[in-house]
């Protein structure tokens, strides 16, 4: 691994702690005492210190090591998580993030700014400490259960530390690791207490290799660190030595203690009841399990990993019998690891690209396949298609993410906004498991975050007037996600006092975006927040906007083949949705002929299809038909797009179905299913309403892809000139 | 000997290909555009037709797996949509847009020759009397004692125009674009 690499894998592993160690803080938020998250958020400071120490990254350490002696004492329990020590970890850990980016980026300790930030902060956590000086007797007797950890060397001082006896391989020198340098930082965790170097394996010199490494270390070594933390100190060095860590002989009854108190409703394996109470790692047990393996052929069958770990004399036989006394209790439980690979979003990218012409070109065999009239030929490339059909869907399936990590980073912005409004808000998470293409994931961010923040801002009231109103004082703010045909739909809601129908309406009089004594649906009201020129001034409420307004959240959105809506009701709280199509990349078509020209409608919105009856042809008949005792509006494709060229006699209706509103579609031919590669159509026609994109056939012609829903509301919205006079042409405004 | 030498270097030239037009006609007038902007020159035809787009753009194309756009450039001028015969072309012209370069095709009733024109030989557009618009014009060419344009393609074919100009025609309809709509984007003060 080159240095380079090595930052890389530093940056994603810290990224990746960061982010959980602020999930866990915001849960600790609600459920101050849960250990889990307690000792989650020591981990993470803990291991970025760590891997930080490898890189002698010194602001970083430095500042980490602060955060994590208070965390250890929150762990220890002798301090207790208030809001305020919450706030400030929160902030350390924004620090932390700042001080990772600047150590990647080649100048250790950031800027001057984050410097002097990450001194206030260390200044803060201090006094945290200072409290731990004043009161240290009454922790040491209790140290039996929770020693205590922060607790200065004049109290381990019993001669019982823990044992490390580490081998390192002969091929650790030539990987580019220094056994100097993992000393050298083991020294900074903690007192090395006594150090033996063993070279009993250093060959006689006309036979040493001067680039291997010979060398062995006893170590006696005083800390406060758990067993986990001293393994992931050689977590670089791990796969290419022998390391044995044997605790201090006190640790013996907490790791007993937490053995005995193990849930009895959790079916669990003793390795993993050792690994849980601290006692091994599950490296130990991984590698016991292999020996167990590998003897279990030529000597006795079945050697309990109990005896294994014995022997191998990574854990004390006290330990062993107590997990194997409370292993009784429970039975044996395959654990599922959650197993997964990383790779690079490029790759990825290229793999569909190479899909998406894939399936171009397979379209093109299948039509001259279909041309030959050879039906092996046809029923083979038929095959063929179903299998192109499939790797297209695996392959979009990789891109595919959960929103819920997206939901996640909204509870930090809200507790952070919230507060600083002096709102008391709380924010629920549900669909967090829908998921949709990551490019999709990523772009939805922004828009997001602005709707947050004007809930909080506009949307929620104060407690004051909550309760005027008789409403809780605790403000609620949803976050929603599921899937409805084909696109995901993302809401937005809160209880709070709605859209002001009036002062939006004022507002579009002055902008003159409405004439005077236009009448407007509640409904059509509050669209009009989405109208530029609403974004700029003032908002409606006072409170102003933070640069992004609601016009550029509709451009972004429609960015993504998106659409936004809202609805409000007053003094009962208002809800954004957000519909997105799944994936950018390519959709199931359905082709069809109007005039000479060939257009996709996308699949997932067709309902059926049925014949348009002779008599609806008539210029004077309605643009409607009975579809079995339904109301049924369809749209002329040729008439609507102008296009030239033989209607064919028996024409087709296409039934189309968007957010629960039916409309038909007539075409001249239906030329069936088709996967469809989705093309921009570039800037030009940025303003084209009812296309979506392109696409290229196998023919190499082009077709157009319908957007159903604008092309519907774009019809709509022609029957009804009055609006469209008034809110859709802001060039009235320049006369 | 000695000339076709001279020619080879001037061709070699990196400057030299600043002063290389192509000229086309178009509506029996000859035009030119500098070679620098030009992409590549291929035959009319697999047209696709956008629907509600004005008439001036004509629709799109296929070029090697990517969709462009291609303009009229008869009807972006005069407003009478271009014939098509066996001459005419496309000229994929290249429009710098921010970091990137779009790709846009313009229909002329056939393509000429490359000329070179020398900096020395060339006039500003007059302030009327042309038949186009004058910011689309960038200098008027002398060559044999007679002008030719030369085009500023980055205004015929501004894409921020030819956007607007899509928006205005949109609202316009059903009535056809006037021209009045086509020279003043009225929506430009969103």
């Amino acid at each position: 691994m080159s240095q380079d690499e090595d930052v890389q894998l530093f940056e994603t592993e810290a990224g990746e702690l960061l982010d959980d160690m602020e999930q866990s803080l915001l849960q600790l938020e609600n459920n101050p005492g849960d250990m889990d998250h307690i000792n989650s958020v020591f981990r993470a400071a803990h291991t970025i210190k760590g891997s930080a120490g490898l890189f002698a990254y010194e602001a970083l350490i430095g500042f980490t090591h602060g955060v994590e002696s208070v965390l250890d004492r929150v762990r220890a329990g002798e301090l207790a998580i208030s809001q305020e020590l919450l706030s400030l970890l929160l902030s350390c850990r924004d620090v932390m993030g700042q001080l990772v980016d600047a150590a990647v980026a080649g100048h250790d300790g950031g800027s001057a700014e984050v410097q002097q930030k990450g001194r206030a902060l260390s200044a803060q956590l201090d006094t945290y400490l200072e409290d731990s000086l004043q009161v240290p007797e009454p922790h040491l007797a209790a140290s039996d259960e929770n020693p205590g950890r922060e607790s200065v060397p004049a109290d381990t001082a019993q001669g019982d530390y823990w044992h490390i006896s580490i081998r390192f391989g002969h091929d650790v020198l030539r990987n580019g690791m220094d056994p100097q340098s993992f000393i050298r930082y083991l020294g900074t965790q903690g007192d090395i207490v006594s150090l033996v170097t063993l070279w009993d394996e250093m060959p006689a010199a006309e036979y040493m290799d001067p680039e291997s490494c010979y060398l062995a270390f006893e170590i006696e070594f005083d800390t406060d660190l758990n067993k986990l933390a001293i393994e992931e100190i050689f977590q670089f060095v791990i796969d290419d030595c022998r390391l044995r860590i044997l605790p201090p002989l006190t640790k013996l009854p907490q790791y007993q203690a937490v053995i005995e108190e193990t849930d009895t409703d959790e079916q669990q394996r003793l390795g993993e009841i050792l690994v849980k109470s601290g006692a091994t790692t599950s490296r130990e047990i991984d590698e016991a399990l292999q020996q167990q393996t590998t003897t279990q052929t030529n000597s006795e069958p079945d050697e309990p990993i109990g005896k294994v770990l014995l022997r191998e004399g990574v854990v004390l036989p006290e330990v062993i019998e107590t997990a194997v006394a409370k292993q009784k209790q429970v039975r044996e439980n395959q654990a599922l690891a959650n197993k997964s690979i990383r790779v690079s979003a490029d790759k990825l990218e290229q793999l569909i690209d190479l899909v998406g012409e894939l399936v171009i070109s397979s379209a093109n065999t299948r039509l001259l396949g279909d041309r030959t009239r050879d039906t092996a030929l046809i029923e083979s490339l038929e095959n063929m298609s179903r299998l192109v059909e499939d790797i297209r869907d695996t392959g979009l399936g990789l891109r595919m993410v959960p929103i819920g990590e997206t939901f996640n980073r909204f509870r930090r912005v809200v507790r952070d906004v919230s507060q600083s409004m002096g709102k008391d808000i709380e924010l629920e998470l549900s669909g967090s498991d829908k998921e949709l293409d990551k490019t999709v994931v990523e772009k939805i961010g922004d828009p997001l975050m602005h709707l947050v923040r004007n809930a909080i801002d506009h949307g929620i009231e104060s407690a004051e007037t909550r309760q005027e109103n008789n409403k809780p004082a605790r403000g609620k703010l949803k976050l929603n996600a599921y899937h409805d045909s084909g696109s995901i739909v993302i809401e937005v809601e809160d209880d709070g006092g709605g859209l002001p129908r009036d002062k939006i309406l004022d507002k579009a009089r002055q902008l003159g975006l409405v004439s005077p004594n236009q009448s407007l649906s509640d409904q059509e009201v509050y669209r009009l927040i989405f109208e530029p020129g609403f974004s700029t001034a003032e908002q409606v409420t006072n409170i102003s906007g933070r640069g992004v307004g609601m016009d550029v959240v509709r451009r972004n959105i429609e960015a993504l083949r998106g659409q936004v809506d809202v609805e409000s009701r007053p003094g009962k709280g208002s809800r954004f949705s957000i519909r997105l199509p799944l994936t950018l990349a390519i959709i199931d078509g359905f082709l069809v002929r109007v005039g000479d020209a060939s257009y996709v409608i996308p699949l997932d919105m067709v309902e059926e299809c049925v014949e348009l009856p002779a008599h609806a042809n008539d210029d004077q008949a309605n643009e409607y038909i009975n579809l079995r005792g339904e109301v049924l509006p369809f749209i002329h494709l040729g008439e609507l797009f102008r296009e030239t060229g033989g209607r064919s006699r028996r024409e087709n209706i296409v039934v189309t179905s968007f957010a629960g509103q039916k409309a038909g579609l007539v075409v001249d031919e239906l030329l069936g299913e088709y996967q469809t590669v989705i093309k921009p159509l570039g800037k030009i026609f940025s303003h084209l309403e009812g296309v979506s994109g392109a696409t290229i056939l196998g023919s190499g012609e082009v077709a157009m892809i319908i957007d159903v829903p604008e092309l519907i509301q774009r019809v709509a919205m022609n029957g009804n000139r009055r609006i469209r006079d008034g809110v859709e042409m802001p060039s009235m405004l320049a006369h | 000997m000695a000339q076709v030498a001279e020619q080879n270097y001037t061709e070699a030239d990196p400057n030299a290909d600043q002063n290389q037009f192509l000229t086309f006609t178009l509506g029996g007038e000859v035009y030119a555009i500098e070679i620098l902007s030009i992409r590549e020159i291929i035959d009319y035809g697999n047209l696709t037709t956008v629907p509600m787009m004005p008439a001036f753009i004509r629709g799109v194309i296929n070029l090697r797996g990517s969709v462009v756009p291609v303009v009229d450039l008869a009807a972006r001028f005069d407003g009478e949509p271009a014939g098509i015969t066996k001459r005419t072309g496309i000229i994929i012209i290249e429009i710098p847009d921010g970091e990137t370069t779009l790709n846009i095709g313009a229909i002329v009733d056939g393509v000429n020759e490359v000329l070179e024109i020398p900096p020395g030989d060339i006039e500003p557009a007059p302030s009327f009397g042309a038949r186009i618009r004058t910011d689309f014009i960038k200098g008027m060419g002398k060559v044999d004692g007679k002008f030719l344009v030369l085009l500023d393609v980055a205004n015929v074919l501004s894409i921020d125009e030819l956007s607007l100009l899509d928006e205005v025609q949109h609202q316009a309809q059903p009535e056809t674009p006037t021209e009045t709509a086509l020279s003043e984007p009225s929506g430009e003060g969103i």
